[in-house]
């Protein structure tokens, strides 16, 4: 059925149907956000011995972000005086949906997914790079110190952290000679590119932890010197678009990782193939949400300096050797 | 005809997500705007200083070296622009295009080493 609409042509028909499916993903992506945001309190709770949320809907707090978004939703909304009111508005659309716009190639397994586009990877590169937009304009438009600061560092970090992430996924194109997230997955076959590729593996994952201003990158919303960075005038939902937008991006960088270095939906073996492939997909997914917020509870943070010297001095040229070492036994040994 | 299609059809998708991508939030915030209360005083409407009074414009002379990291960024994005193509084609570029590209890299790379030296790479 889904191959007969995408052979048909385009039209107002295929728009509202694509935009259902879209919606239901949305959907899903929400309910990972609530989820993931509990996930993220309770496991950082037990890592430092004490319990997380536990109040609201039981044991487990299971209700505790919905009751987050409820309140603030109804929270007053509240644009300062010496913002730039257009900007102030827009700046939170901009960092939001190219979050979302994402997803839109993701493979989540061979049938669950969306556009197939030849050049996925490439896309999701490309698109991730607006949020940046979002965050400076947000920073900017605030008229105050803190979130000027913030968002010159979040500007500064996210484009030395894309240098390192775009040329450590390079290995992966030679080995595979093509963008296609599909097609990626398929050459994984009989090895994960996290085998093949395990300095580019390293180099993504800290650029991508970067990316995502995640501890012990983040830089840009330090608490201690910027107050919250960025979005220090923001509140109530405009603030929680931010919020939102960072936690999509945590959906989608652990599934792009999925998808192209942990092999996507394939089973490890070969005999464990009678598992779905969306079980796999899932397991793999949990795995690396759950790393980076390992990683979360373990490191500090790192100082400006040694941010910005580290991405230079150590990811780009190590990034840059990978490349060539991976083209080099590519043409001696395939 | 049918290929033609499939590939509209994508970007279609494509297009569809950048309008629920923009649309959420716009729909949220509207929704919120009915719930949320509207009780405006002139303190609330301050920019936040750590509980001083603001002072003077915030839009402040910053660090010239976000600007120079900017530049270094361009030059390393358009690198990539020439990378990807190459690496997609690799297979039938083969040895040749390997070594182009191997000067091609060494000469950014020069640049990389002299800005380096330059101390532009360190942040104070």
């Amino acid at each position: 059925m889904i191959e007969e609409l995408l052979q048909s042509s385009p039209g107002w028909a295929n728009f509202g149907i694509f935009f259902l499916l879209g919606a239901v993903l949305l959907l899903i992506v929400l309910g990972f956000v609530t989820y993931g945001i509990l996930a993220e309190r309770k496991v950082m709770g037990y890592m430092q011995l004490r319990h997380g949320p536990n109040q609201v809907g039981g044991k487990w707090g299971l209700l505790q972000t919905v009751a987050d978004v409820l309140k603030l939703l109804l929270k007053e909304d509240i644009i300062p005086k010496a913002a730039d009111r257009p900007l102030f508005i827009i700046a939170p659309v901009i960092a939001f949906a190219p979050s979302f716009m994402v997803l839109a190639t993701m493979p989540f397994t061979d049938k669950f997914q969306f556009a197939d586009i030849g050049v996925g990877l490439l896309y999701y590169i490309a698109v991730s790079g607006l949020t940046t937009f979002g965050m400076l304009l947000g920073g900017w438009a605030s008229n105050n110190k803190y979130a000027l600061l913030g968002g010159m560092r979040a500007a500064a970090q996210m484009i030395s952290y894309e240098i390192p992430l775009v040329m450590s996924v390079l290995g992966v194109i030679l080995l595979t000679g093509s963008l296609n997230l599909n097609e990626i997955v398929a050459k994984q076959e009989h090895g994960w590119f996290i085998l093949l590729q395990p300095i580019g593996f390293i180099v993504f994952f800290i650029a991508s932890i970067a990316e995502l201003n995640r501890t012990p990158f983040d830089l840009p919303e330090s608490e201690n010197e910027l107050v919250a960075g960025y979005h220090v005038e923001y509140s109530g939902f405009r603030w929680a678009f931010f919020m939102l937008a960072e936690y999509v991006y945590l959906f989608a960088m652990s599934a792009l990782i999925t998808v192209v270095f942990l092999g996507g939906w394939l089973p490890p073996l070969a005999i464990l193939g009678f598992i779905p492939g969306a079980v796999w997909f899932a397991l793999k997914f949990s795995v690396v949400v759950f790393v980076y917020i390992w990683l979360r509870s373990t490191f500090p943070r790192f100082r400006a300096d040694r941010l910005m010297e580290f991405g230079w001095k150590v990811l780009l040229p190590v990034a840059l050797a990978n490349i060539f070492l991976t083209a080099l036994i590519k043409s001696l040994f395939f | 005809m049918e290929l033609l299609n499939v590939y509209q059809n994508n970007y279609l998708i494509v297009f569809v997500f950048l309008c629920l991508g923009v649309l959420l939030p716009v729909v949220a915030l509207y929704l919120g705007k009915l719930l949320r209360p509207h009780v405006p005083s002139d303190a609330k409407y301050t920019t936040y200083e750590s509980g001083i009074e603001p002072f003077h414009d915030s839009r402040v002379q910053f660090n010239v070296r976000y600007y120079i990291f900017a530049l270094m960024f361009v030059i390393f994005d358009v690198e990539t622009v020439f990378l990807y193509p190459w690496a997609v084609a690799y297979d039938k570029l083969g040895i040749f295009a390997l070594v182009e590209m191997l000067i091609f890299v060494i000469m950014l790379l020069i640049g990389l080493v002299y800005a380096w030296k330059k101390k532009v790479l360190r942040w104070i």
